[in-house]
């Protein structure tokens, strides 16, 4: 289920030194959506200080980024197929929908697509 | 002491009259043989067919040439760029590479561009053919649909070397080299301020010959285009509606590779690209 795998998230990102420094300017909160999950993530200095899972009453993000449970799937697995192996791709083939202020997540979009990719990573570890 | 082990590239600076303005270009090549002029893609430079130059079995049979667009890598911007906007234009990119043949002496090379490269190629098949013995598009379409707001790759507030990387880093196959995907990101990471921008001016406005590829007589000069399975810029079903488009212009998808064939992993690419320079060597005239 890729719910499951978003919950890793907190701890990769956490435990990897390298993306909270190059991430160590940021500050921001935002949306990911996984189908009907949608997650309030707090980055605080590079580090993802909260994930609160929903239901949200009135939630407050800078942006949000919108995907089908089916994308993150693919998004996730090891050797993701064509189209569906990047955000930008995502975006273009219409998978993901990118919401709100996008600054905060283009100036620092090495660290987010390094961020998101991280349990792809992590369960190709697992497989091997 | 032992000799230093160089590589069998060797680069000069060439300048160069364009457009009525005076150019200072960079230019490598390494091997003999029939000329191949390589095009980089947009924002990045030459360097990305350093795999091409230090590959003895093609430079044995092949002259590989590679030049910096002005702007681009060790190419100077003409004198007067810091006032205004850089933007390339279909009209200064033929120009420019038809120069470039024209101060070298080339006698009908074949030419080999890769993105804005592939494009500018069905500009040359369409302007040019008898000047070439065979031309090839890698990522190549007729036109490209901008699928981000081009203007965060040239603004103040957001560092342009890590947004050129970090956008183009997903037009690279998965499964490729960690080293040579970050080479391939490093070239990005290093263009001017507004560079790869104003490439994509010619990429998704002015470069567009959806129009015009009825009049392409892969006769006169043969086609070949290959596309990377990975590339969503320039996807296969992009080069599939191009060559649908032109008469006897043959196109190969290449597995596990993205936009960037010939600098993400190229031993891959030349397992595609020798078959066609093969075919080049003995069928053209």
């Amino acid at each position: 289920m890729p719910q499951g795998i978003a919950a890793m998230l907190p701890e990769l990102a956490n435990a990897n030194g390298e993306l909270v420094r190059r991430g160590r300017f940021l500050e921001v909160t935002f949306l990911l959506e996984i189908g009907g999950s949608a997650y309030l993530i707090r980055i605080h200095r590079g580090r993802i200080e909260s994930m609160q899972p929903g239901p949200h009453v009135q939630p407050r993000w800078t942006f949000a980024l919108r995907a089908p449970a089916a994308a993150w799937a693919k998004f996730w697995q090891a050797v993701p197929p064509p189209g569906t192996h990047d955000l930008i791709a995502m975006l273009k083939n219409g998978d993901l929908k990118l919401e709100g202020d996008q600054h905060p997540f283009i100036a620092n979009l090495r660290y987010f697509k390094e961020l998101l990719a991280l349990p792809r990573v992590a369960g190709a570890q697992e497989r091997r | 002491m032992a000799a230093p082990q160089f590589e069998a590239a060797v680069g000069r600076y060439l300048p160069l009259q364009v457009d009525g303005k005076r150019h200072r270009l960079y230019i490598e090549e390494a091997g003999s043989g029939m000329p191949l002029l390589c095009l980089h893609t947009a924002g990045s430079d030459g360097r990305q067919f350093r795999g091409l130059m230090n590959d003895k079995a093609l430079t044995a049979q092949f002259r590989v040439i590679a030049f910096d667009l002005p702007w681009h890598g060790k190419s100077s911007p003409p004198a007067g760029w810091q006032e205004g906007e850089y933007r390339l234009t279909s009209r200064a990119y033929v120009d420019t590479v038809m120069a470039v043949i024209d101060a070298l002496g080339l006698e009908r090379p074949v030419c080999m561009g890769c993105s804005i490269g592939g494009r500018i190629v069905l500009h040359l098949a369409l302007e040019h053919p008898q000047r070439f013995r065979a031309l090839i598009g890698l990522e190549s379409a007729a036109h490209a649909q901008a699928y981000y707001d081009l203007d965060w790759l040239y603004r103040p507030d957001v560092h342009g070397g890590e947004v050129c990387g970090a956008i183009i880093s997903g037009l690279i196959a998965p499964t490729v080299p960690s080293s040579e995907r970050w080479e391939t990101i490093w070239h990005y990471m290093q263009g001017g301020p507004g560079v790869f921008k104003g490439d994509l001016h010619f990429y998704t406005q002015d470069g567009d010959v959806r129009g015009r590829l009825s009049s392409i007589d892969t006769q006169a000069c043969p086609l070949y285009l290959l596309t990377g399975e990975y590339d969503y810029s320039c996807s296969p079903a992009d080069s599939r509606e191009l060559a649908a488009h032109i008469k006897g212009a043959k196109l190969t998808v290449m597995e596990k590779l993205g936009h960037f064939p010939m600098s993400e992993d190229p031993p891959l690419f030349l397992t595609y690209l020798r078959p066609v320079l093969e075919e080049i060597r003995a069928t053209a005239r």
